[in-house]
């Protein structure tokens, strides 16, 4: 089996596996990473979302060989209860969710999105999301915490 | 004047033993309702009205999944009945709980149990004399049946119901910790697939396993008539087999579909049960003038859950264990003990959180999916997880619906009878409530279940297809009359708001339009036909809130609609602002909302605003389709639903009845936005789109009527 390096949440790993695989089936399986979940398997639903380089990607859809030497961050590398990232502070305090099954795409995106725009518009912000879809109607409440996490990141 | 002897709710009644509902462990306290979470936060409210209750930190709360192995039986979490069902449990047997152990804590301190206090769990009194919930509960026994005796504290001296307490399951699912059960694994978990056809009822004629027994990691094929499925060591290969598996079946008969292009002509043929709801005899009414009918219809729309149904169970000899995130655990139980002939006590059904469902999607059909293939794993669990195309195609949908209003008015237009008929498969075919189970692989074995066909809850539970069909208005008479199918070629179940969503756009358009005839305003019309002030006061709320009516402005419209959920819970009206051309687009929901007393504020905003953004969906986007074989709309492709750019604002408004016993805010906003979104629109073009979704194809249709 081919072996595949890349760097997964920080740190440099490599993996024999069949390089077609979906990294989402990589990560999810070899590596028990479950904040990326799955939700459709061809990349409509984007709560499979994960950042491969600066990019939100659905790994879903997304084969192993194309992350190799590339930087892939997942939910479990934006921040943890301890070192929260903005964004996950931000869900806390607007109660962005419902169920919750779409967020870890969706924080993805936006993390993504304000790694690129640090000062994204409402309706860049839209924009940024169009391609997660959530289906309890948190939207807007995901918005305004990724407006007031954009705000916080800007004023230290 | 006497006094009714007071009683206690219902499902503390059904499910009397204290101990069921609160233990205290550990500086803890462990609470146990029956209902399940799933994405409405019902979980933190609960525990809010416990902590109030025991005067403990919510920090100490622990609530404990649903299982039935111990939880009390609280049927199944729907109809926004959660708060109403399980949160006056809970208080209450939280209530005589406290007054337990206070008389405990009077004997131990030797101090009259009205001069001790609670204050997070620690009872103390005068001479700073003190113990605990904790030190008292080896001696205090729990285990006996609650007396209706004890009174739950007066609201204003609750301390957290009432307030936006942060839900308690959020920040496991921002920091990716394991919560849902498509995150779960089991040692030594096996995955499973099963097969399933395109054409609905289809029979597996014959099937070929040699592409399926060469995949790597291949444990076994599973068959029993036209089930089929495979286990494999991982979930890869388990796709993979299943593929092949696929290759080599060939499938007969099924059932054909209906002609999708006209669902009203199709619902109104076919054999049904007519049932006559509700009468208001006519009392001295004047002469008619005229008479106005108009006809309605709704398609079937899917719970399009956004996570695949998933499930796990284990079996040991003949027992078994399951991992479901099923509504109901007992009535998932009392089915699958029907399938498997065993007694109910020989099955655990336990809860783990899911994505929101929204009704009755495959989450129980998916955990027979599970059952089957784990039995014939003999030992270890085995985890099944639906395809997307199987839970947009074989997951019961909401019923379509044809709802025709008839109305005669006087010579001055005033309304003076009112007929209103509605057409329309059954809106619940749950599991545990029938001699026959209502799982999907009951129907596939060899030897096959039928189909349950789908039935309607009576009017004194809500309704069905009939939910909210009878007018809160003051017309002075009426007959509403409900005709539930007898045949049922696209699998119905319940879907949140059931027949109301239905109902209530029929209602308030029929009602838009009779007030726009006689040139008066909507909002006033309304008004004037309601006598009950709740009613009358979220209409207020939300005309005064959206500036009610805004100064008209080309290509821009505004719309009125209002409901009572089941005429007995939540009220709600809602002003939408719309903008319209080609398209239309919903600019701006003002919602009023008044749920008596709201036990956790934000919690209820914002399973309105959800509701009101999923409702704009459904009126905007969503159909199930079908040509005359089968299901086509299996992808998100094919069943789109809004997105972030589309998604309107939504304001909400809370009235807010702290003394009046609170009931769930989940399906409340449904009808009423529908409602909104239709009577904008006419309000804008001058049409009136009678027939969901409001597209652009539906749109020039209505064009095409009025012309």
């Amino acid at each position: 089996m081919p072996s595949t390096r890349f760097r997964l949440n920080g740190v440099e790993t490599e993996i024999d596996a069949d390089p077609d695989r979906p990294l989402l089936d990589i990560l999810r399986g070899q590596f028990g990473l479950t904040g990326a979940h799955f939700g459709c398997g061809s990349g409509e639903c984007g709560t499979c979302r994960v950042i491969v380089a600066d990019h939100a990607v659905t790994s879903c859809d997304t084969p192993l060989w194309s992350v190799a030497g590339k930087d892939v961050t997942t939910l479990e590398g934006l921040g943890s209860a301890d070192r929260p990232h903005p964004l996950q502070r931000a869900f806390i305090a607007e109660q962005a969710l419902q169920c919750g099954y779409c967020v870890p795409g969706i924080l993805m995106s936006a993390a993504a999105l304000l790694m690129q725009n640090p000062r994204p518009t409402e309706t860049e912000v839209r924009s940024a999301l169009d391609r997660n879809l959530c289906r309890c109607g948190a939207h807007n409440r995901m918005v305004r915490a990724v407006l007031r996490a954009a705000n916080e990141m800007a004023t230290p | 004047m006497s006094r009714a002897a007071p009683k206690l709710p219902v499902s503390l009644a059904a499910n009397p033993r204290l101990s069921s509902w609160v233990k205290f462990d550990a500086k803890q306290v462990m609470v146990s309702p029956g209902k399940v979470e799933i994405g409405q936060g019902i979980v933190t409210a609960l525990a809010q009205i416990a902590a109030d209750e025991l005067d403990v930190d919510i920090g100490r709360v622990r609530m404990v999944r649903a299982s039935t192995a111990e939880s009390p039986n609280e049927g199944v979490t729907s109809g926004s009945l959660s708060i109403q069902q399980s949160g006056r449990a809970i208080r209450q047997a939280c209530a005589e709980i406290r007054q337990i152990f206070l008389a405990a804590a009077s004997d131990r301190l030797g101090v009259e149990a009205s001069a001790l206090d609670i204050a997070d769990g620690t009872i103390a009194g005068p001479g700073n004399v003190r113990t605990s919930y904790w030190e008292l509960a080896d001696e205090v026994s729990l285990d006996h049946d609650a007396t209706p005796g004890a009174a739950p504290k007066a609201a204003a001296r609750r301390a957290l119901a009432g307030s936006s307490v942060q839900r308690l399951d959020i920040p496991d699912k921002v920091f990716a910790h394991r919560r849902f059960i498509h995150d779960t694994a089991l040692p030594g978990m096996l995955h499973g697939r099963v097969l399933r056809p395109e054409r609905s009822g289809a029979r597996l004629a014959s099937l070929n396993e040699n592409g399926a027994r060469a995949v790597p990691g291949l444990v076994t094929i599973v068959r029993d008539g036209s089930f089929a499925g495979v286990i494999c060591e991982t979930e890869r290969a388990a796709e993979t087999a299943l593929g092949e598996l696929r290759k080599g079946a060939t499938w007969t008969g099924g059932e054909a579909l209906p002609d999708e292009s006209d669902l009203a002509a199709f619902l109104k043929a076919q054999p049904a049960e007519s049932t006559v709801i509700n009468t208001r005899l006519p009392t001295n009414i004047g002469a008619k003038a005229s008479t106005l009918r108009r006809q309605y219809t709704r398609p079937y729309i899917a719970h399009a859950s956004i996570a695949p149904s998933c499930a796990m169970a284990q079996w040991s000899e003949d027992r078994v264990h399951v991992w479901t995130h099923s509504q109901g655990v007992y009535l998932l139980r009392a089915d699958l003990a029907l399938v498997l002939k065993l007694p109910a006590e020989n099955i655990t059904v336990e809860h783990m959180e899911g994505a929101g469902c929204y009704g009755h999607n495959a989450a129980d059909d998916v955990a027979l999916d599970a059952v089957l293939l784990a039995k014939a794993a003999a030992g270890p669990p085995v985890r099944v997880q639906w395809s997307r195309a199987d839970e947009m195609t074989h997951a019961p949908f909401g019923a379509a619906m044809a709802i025709e209003i008839e109305a005669d008015l006087d010579a001055q237009g005033e309304i003076i009878d009112w007929r209103h008929s509605i057409w329309s498969n059954g809106h619940a075919a749950r599991p545990g409530r029938a001699a026959q189970p209502a799982l999907l692989a009951a129907t596939e074995l060899a030897n096959p279940f039928p189909r349950m066909i789908s039935s309607n809850p009576p009017q004194a539970n809500g309704g069905g297809g009939d939910r909210n069909s009878v007018p809160l208005y003051d017309f002075p008479s009426w007959k509403i009359e409900s005709h539930r199918l007898l045949t049922m070629p696209i699998r119905t179940s319940a879907l949140r708001t059931l027949g109301a969503q239905g109902n209530v756009f029929a209602i308030e358009s029929f009602v838009d339009e009779i007030a726009a005839t006689r040139g008066e305003d909507p909002v006033a019309f309304r008004l004037r036909h309601l006598s009950d002030e709740r009613a009358r006061d979220v209409i207020c709320a939300a005309a005064t809130r959206a500036k009610w009516k805004p100064a008209p402005e080309t290509g821009t419209g505004y719309g009125v609609g209002f409901a009572r959920y089941k005429n007995a819970g939540a009220y709600c009206a809602v002003i939408a602002e719309i903008e319209g051309a080609e398209d239309v687009r919903v600019r701006k929901l003002t919602i009023a909302v008044d749920v008596g007393e709201a036990i956790n504020p934000d919690g209820v905003i914002n399973q309105i605003e959800g509701g009101a953004i999923q409702a704009t969906s459904w009126v905007l986007k969503e159909r199930v389709r079908f040509d005359s074989e089968r299901i086509t709309s299996n992808s998100w492709t094919d069943y789109p639903i809004l997105r972030f750019s589309e998604v309107p604002a939504v304001e909400v408004e809370l009235i807010q009845r702290a003394e009046i016993e609170p009931v769930g805010a989940g399906e409340a906003a449904h009808g009423p936005v529908t409602a909104a979104i239709a009577n904008a629109l006419f309000d804008c073009l001058g049409v009136r789109v009678r027939r969901l979704p409001i597209t652009r194809d539906s749109l020039i249709a209505a064009i095409e009527l009025a012309s």
